[in-house]
């Protein structure tokens, strides 16, 4: 009913609870108040896909989302995909694939991409860019990455 | 670009934002997000109080009452995509739904914000359009049914009265020898439709046409019934010669221009989409 | 893989674990404590004087730090006007902007008001409640109608909106047209797009508590010109100033350019002693990131009754937009390309670069080169349409063969030096592409699918690119006590993988597996100077000047090794980051211990003789360019009832001599080819009649994305480049330039029974549709 609302989410498994602006979009929320900086922001308008992340195990642009909107939400982001030491098969097969250039694009596709292949283990390709197609990405022309996700689907 | 300055309110309950809604100054409905916060981020929009539904759990679900199915206004366009009841009773809508933008947006987009926001080119207002679609609206005074038809109040306005929110849309399935398609023309997959076009047919024993849907999005401020067209169609044989003109009637309809695509583009497109979707429907309704 | 071999491999990158973990820092990612943020209010019109700046009432605002304007930036800067970033001793005064508009603004998005507060939301805020009071004037939207003596001007005081006209040519032209017998004339028009990187532009100050020095991270592609920009505005010290590039994502020529939002916040960090950072949002990279491509071309061909061409004439108009902040070179690498892998005896072009009240045009991908590609294969293609003969063979008939490179085209480049084609095998690459796609069984599919009604076409293109404009580039290798390496060069890391190619041009010498080494590139604290990454240079200048340091580094290795293990130079190699005895490879000694060794000992001499520690410095220094070539084909699909244009195969053969790492080569094509297709199918920059810009989000301004394009078959010849000791040629740009002619020759081949020609890019759905209905009347759409 203010300008701040008392929120508590859950991160990659970590709980936090904090006071935030109501303006203030869940993606600027990520990167500055909690520094979790691997979520970019490339348009700020739901076009260009590079701030999506998981809530609630569902990819959404958290651009498009208040942070005062998590309130209570599981999240998932870049940052809790890899392992200690190892990258997880996803992200091993952009490093293997080349499925990667600036990597400004990478952290909002590999969670699209999570997303789909939790729900769709052997996904097509046609499944691949039809999920990829809300992303945007200047410098791999996404073929690469496409390369990349269908050798997770174990389709190469 | 980050949004003006806003009170945001998260009720609970429908009377809540309902109360909210009569109350507030300059409010706005948030539902899904997906066309409000684009516009809240570019300052295109600059509301004082956002009342958030979200949290509204009776606002949300897909349900079936007697032969019809209702949606809650928050539904969102996911779980309609992958809806059993959809798949079965509403197969016109299945097939728009998955044009809707993209996948990340589709999981929180709503069906209700979607008729709301009321783009000219949007996939869901042309199905309900098709589909008689009734929807059920409330304020603190009153509840209120609006046909489809009626909904539509100008350029990317719904009528609505002020304190009023969208709470459920009903949809009055087709049964029997029926074939539907919607198709639409756009750019790029999940861009809106520059010109899209919803088909319904119901075929009696003789396979003649006995009802007929044809609506037309992206040509107009609202998606427009193409009731010339439905009437050549009653009483046919769908042939290729029906088809034509049905399809010749879609591309005379007064289309809006604009700096991107002039009215002669969206003409031909209407035909051309029209006549494939016609066909389509046809054969699905002989399968 | 053997460390010996590793140019050349299919090496994973070194940039890529931390990206994908998340962990890349780019410049909004700088952890900077009590930052504060700028925004800027911009021009809403095409042109106006502005008549007030409402300084003192923003100030009372939430969180408002300080409100500048060019006046209150004079105090902190030597000069507010924004000096020329090239010389070019043509550019009339005012060519460029000024840091701020202080009186007058000449495109939509020119920035006029600085605004720095606690947080980027207040800021905004601030912006958004500014009233700038403007009367506006005439504005000049398009190039073509620019020159009108009596028309508005791009700017107050001026006498004509034509910047400069300038001639390029050489060879008896009026002679070979007047004898010719076949002349041809078309005109063309290709327009604007934008850059656009998913990261835009970005930049953040931080003046150093205590001192008058100053760290600036930007999203640059030109870290060490930045530097010597701030050194010469901001009135400092070399060493006051160092400028980082962090990760950067993505430049595509835009951030080839320092930018007057670069200059405002690092003075205004200087002004305010408090770190102050902007980040470019995506709309204001619509507005104020440079754009290219606007040209109009009037030519003719004079070709022989083989189709060999004699001669090419004409004019070109280049739109400028309303300032010149580095020169008109995309104009001039039109007029000297355009005859690309083509024998043209005798050519003469008159180029207009014109100012309009639009966003200023410098270089994006391509640089003027797609554009005269474009003409170049339009023309060829009308050619054999004309005496109805193949396409391919025409272009057979014309290329330059390999037998007569090097090849000098008669043509100086802009600094004067010749253009001479270094090498290449245009017929080969040819044909390579031509046989991938299958061109013999075109027709057969062609006429199979007309007959169910379906409309398929084939188009193809050559492109040449002269690639890495000097003068040098410096390098740095040293080799800790641990044995790891570190390479310092002036690259410039936007996602083009150069770490991991410089590290395997590293690795050559040294014999270190690539997880040993690390590059640091960009940071004006290591390398003094150089010039960054554009026009596909950087494998060429950076990965020769750590070649050259390597070498240098490995040769005092052995030396001091031989002292050390008392052997002979002759006798030693370097294996798995030591340096063996040859057959022996027990007696060795590491590279780490020879750095311990060449740290020396307190009276001791060093080992050899050699001078101290295991470092060495390089330049490599070039005027001539490596010219990498390319040949696409590309087979569409029209559907006549939507004008939709589906791209079904593309094949790109490229040529950029010696690849360092095949994999990057690969991605470099699939992206650049993408890029081609945006400007020859979706990305318009539209402006309306009063020059505003009308497609200013995504929504309006259509990238491609991955569901519009074709996977793309990437086939490479290799013709080492002269210019260089690695043989490796420019690769960025050189899969851009033959796109947008090859896909808009298949559109024409689909819809050859309508008669359409086409002389245009981007192409839309509307306009093929138009095209079709204006083309041929009888054959109308139904």
């Amino acid at each position: 009913m203010s300008e701040f609302h008392d929120i508590a989410v859950k991160i990659n498994g970590r709980s936090y609870e904090r006071r935030v602006a109501v303006r203030m979009n869940l993606a600027d929320f990520l990167r500055h108040e909690l520094g979790l900086t691997g979520t970019h922001v490339g348009c700020e308008h739901g076009a260009c896909g590079a701030c999506t992340v998981l809530v609630d195990g569902r990819s959404a642009r958290s651009c498009l989302m208040l942070a005062a909107q998590a309130d209570g939400c599981e999240l998932e982001t870049v940052e809790g995909l890899a392992g200690e030491t190892d990258l997880n098969p996803l992200q091993q097969a952009f490093w293997d694939r080349h499925g990667l250039q600036c990597g400004f694009c990478t952290p909002g596709i590999l969670m699209t991409l999570t997303e789909l292949l939790r729900d769709t283990p052997n996904a097509d390709e046609a499944a691949i860019r039809a999920a990829l197609s809300g992303h945007l990405c200047r410098c791999t022309g996404y073929q690469n990455i496409v390369a990349a996700a269908l050798a997770v689907a174990g389709k190469t | 670009m980050k949004a003006a300055p806003f009170e945001y309110h998260v009720p609970r309950e429908l009377h809540r934002a309902l109360d909210l809604m009569a109350q507030l100054e300059d409010a706005r409905v948030l539902a899904g997000g997906q066309s409000l916060m684009p516009m809240l981020n570019l300052r295109l929009a600059s509301p004082r109080h956002l009342v958030d539904l979200n949290r509204i759990a009776e606002l949300s679900g897909i349900r079936e009452e007697g032969d019809a199915v209702v949606f809650g206004a928050m539904t969102r366009q996911r779980a309609i995509e992958f809806s059993e009841v959809v798949a079965r009773k509403l197969p016109l809508f299945a097939e728009a739904v998955r044009s809707v933008g993209h996948r990340q947006t589709r999981n929180r987009g709503t069906i209700g914000g979607s008729l709301c926001h009321l783009d000219p080119a949007a996939e869901l207002p042309a199905a309900c359009m098709a589909m008689d679609a009734i929807l059920r609206v409330q304020s603190t005074r009153a509840s209120r049914e609006i046909a489809m038809r009626d909904f539509p109040a100008g350029f990317m306005t719904p009528s609505l009265q002020p304190g009023e929110i969208l709470t459920g849309i009903v949809l009055p399935p087709w049964t029997g020898r029926v074939g539907t398609a919607f198709l639409e023309y756009a750019r790029r997959h999940g861009d809106f439709a520059v010109v899209s076009v919803a088909v319904l047919l119901e075929l009696d024993a003789r396979a003649q046409i006995s009802r007929a849907s044809v609506t037309l999005g992206g040509v107009a401020a609202g998606p427009v019934r193409m009731a010339e067209a439905e009437r050549a169609l009653i009483g046919k044989r769908l042939d290729e010669a029906a088809i034509a003109a049905a399809a010749r009637l879609c591309g005379q309809i007064e289309a809006m221009g604009d700096p991107f695509v002039p009215a002669w583009y969206r003409q031909q497109l209407a035909r051309t989409l029209s006549e494939r979707a016609l066909r389509i429907a046809l054969e699905r309704a002989v399968a | 893989m053997s460390a010996q071999r590793i140019i050349g491999a299919r090496a994973r990158r070194v940039e890529d674990p931390a990206l994908l973990r998340g962990e890349g820092v780019y410049v909004d990612d700088i952890a900077c404590p009590g930052v504060l943020h700028a925004a800027f209010a911009r021009s809403p019109h095409a042109h106006a004087r502005i008549t007030r700046f409402p300084v003192e009432e923003l100030k009372a605002m939430p969180g408002v730090v300080a409100v500048l304007t060019a006046a209150e930036l004079a105090s902190e800067m030597t000069s507010v006007l924004m000096p020329p970033q090239f010389p070019s001793s043509s550019l009339p005064p005012g060519a460029g902007s000024y840091v701020l508009a202080p009186k007058e603004v000449c495109y939509v998005g020119e920035p006029v008001l600085m605004v720095v507060a606690e947080s980027r939301a207040l800021a905004e805020d601030a912006v958004a409640a500014a009233e700038v009071d403007y009367e506006p004037l005439a504005a000049v939207v398009d190039a073509a109608a620019a020159g009108a003596p009596d028309g508005p001007k791009v700017r107050e005081g001026i006498a004509s909106n034509l910047l400069t006209r300038f001639k390029v040519g050489y060879g008896a032209v009026s002679e070979a047209f007047a004898s010719a017998p076949h002349v041809y004339r078309e005109r063309y028009w290709q327009h604007r797009g934008v850059a656009h990187p998913i990261e835009g532009r970005g930049v953040l100050a931080r003046p150093e508590p205590g001192s008058r020095k100053l760290t600036v991270w930007s999203s640059t592609q030109m870290s060490n010109l930045l530097h010597s920009m701030l050194v010469d505005v901001l009135g400092a010290d070399e060493d006051d100033i160092r400028v980082i590039a962090p990760a950067v994502g993505g430049g595509f020529g835009c951030k080839y350019l320092v930018y007057p939002e670069e200059l405002a916040v690092a003075a205004a960090a200087r002004k305010l002693g408090r770190p102050v950072k902007w980040v470019e949002d995506r709309c204001e990279h619509f507005m104020a990131a440079i754009h290219e491509r606007d040209q109009y071309w009037d030519v003719e061909i004079a070709v022989d009754a083989n189709a060999k061409v004699l001669a090419l004439r004409g004019s070109l108009i280049h739109d400028q937009g309303a300032y010149t902040p580095q020169g008109f070179h995309a104009s001039y690498n039109s007029a000297s390309s355009i005859t690309g892998p083509y024998v043209v005896p005798a050519y003469e072009i008159d180029v207009q670069v014109m100012q309009t009240n639009k966003t200023p045009v410098q270089p994006v991908r391509g640089a003027g080169y797609p554009q005269a590609a474009f003409v170049m294969e339009r023309l060829i293609d009308r050619v054999a349409r004309e005496l109805e003969l193949d396409r391919a063979e025409v272009r057979s008939r014309n290329l330059i063969t390999p037998d007569r490179m090097p090849y000098p085209k008669k043509l100086k480049n802009r600094s004067g030096a010749e253009l001479v084609i270094d090498g290449g095998d245009y017929p080969k690459c040819q044909a390579l592409g031509l046989e991938r796609i299958g061109y013999a069984g075109f027709l057969a599919r062609q006429k199979a699918a007309r007959a169910e009604g379906r409309y398929l076409g084939i188009g193809f293109a050559h492109a040449v690119k002269p690639t890495g404009r000097g003068p040098y580039e410096m390098a740095r290798v040293r080799v800790s006590t641990s044995g790891r390496v570190t390479v310092y060069a002036g690259a410039m890391e936007m996602g083009q993988g150069i770490k991991t190619s410089l590290a395997q041009v590293c690795a050559e010498q040294l014999a270190v597996p690539l997880e040993r080494i690390e590059v640091t590139a960009g940071d004006s604290a290591y390398i003094p100077a150089g010039f960054g990454g554009f026009g596909s240079r950087q494998a060429i200048f950076c990965a020769s000047a750590v070649h050259l340091a390597a070498l240098a580094v490995r040769n005092k290795a052995i030396r001091a090794a031989a002292t050390l293990l008392e052997a002979a130079e002759s006798d030693l190699e370097l294996k798995d980051g030591r340096v063996v005895v040859k057959g022996v490879p027990g007696h060795g000694i590491s590279l780490g211990d020879i750095s311990r060794k060449l740290r020396g000992a307190p009276g001791y001499a060093l080992p050899g003789g050699v001078t101290p520690i295991l470092e060495a410095d390089a330049s490599f220094q070039l005027d001539l360019q490596a010219f990498a070539n390319a040949f696409h084909a590309c087979e569409v699909e029209v559907d006549p009832g939507t004008g939709h244009v589906s791209l079904l195969r593309y094949v790109a053969v490229q040529d950029s001599g010696r690849l360092i790492n095949p994999l990057i080569a690969e991605g470099q094509v699939h992206g650049g080819v993408v890029h081609g297709i945006g400007n020859a199918l979706f990305e318009w920059m539209r402006y309306d009649e009063q020059g505003q810009p009308i497609t200013t989000t995504f929504a309006d301004y259509l990238l491609p994305t991955a569901t519009e394009v074709p996977n793309i078959e990437v086939l490479f010849v290799e013709t080492p480049s002269t210019t260089n000791p690695l043989g490796v040629k420019g690769l960025g740009e050189a899969a851009t330039i033959a796109v947008a002619p090859a896909v808009i020759a298949a559109v024409e081949n689909a819809l050859e029974p309508f008669g359409v020609h086409i002389n245009e890019a981007p192409l839309t759905p509307v306009r093929v549709l138009e095209l079709i209905r204006n083309s041929n009347p009888e054959r109308k759409l139904p």
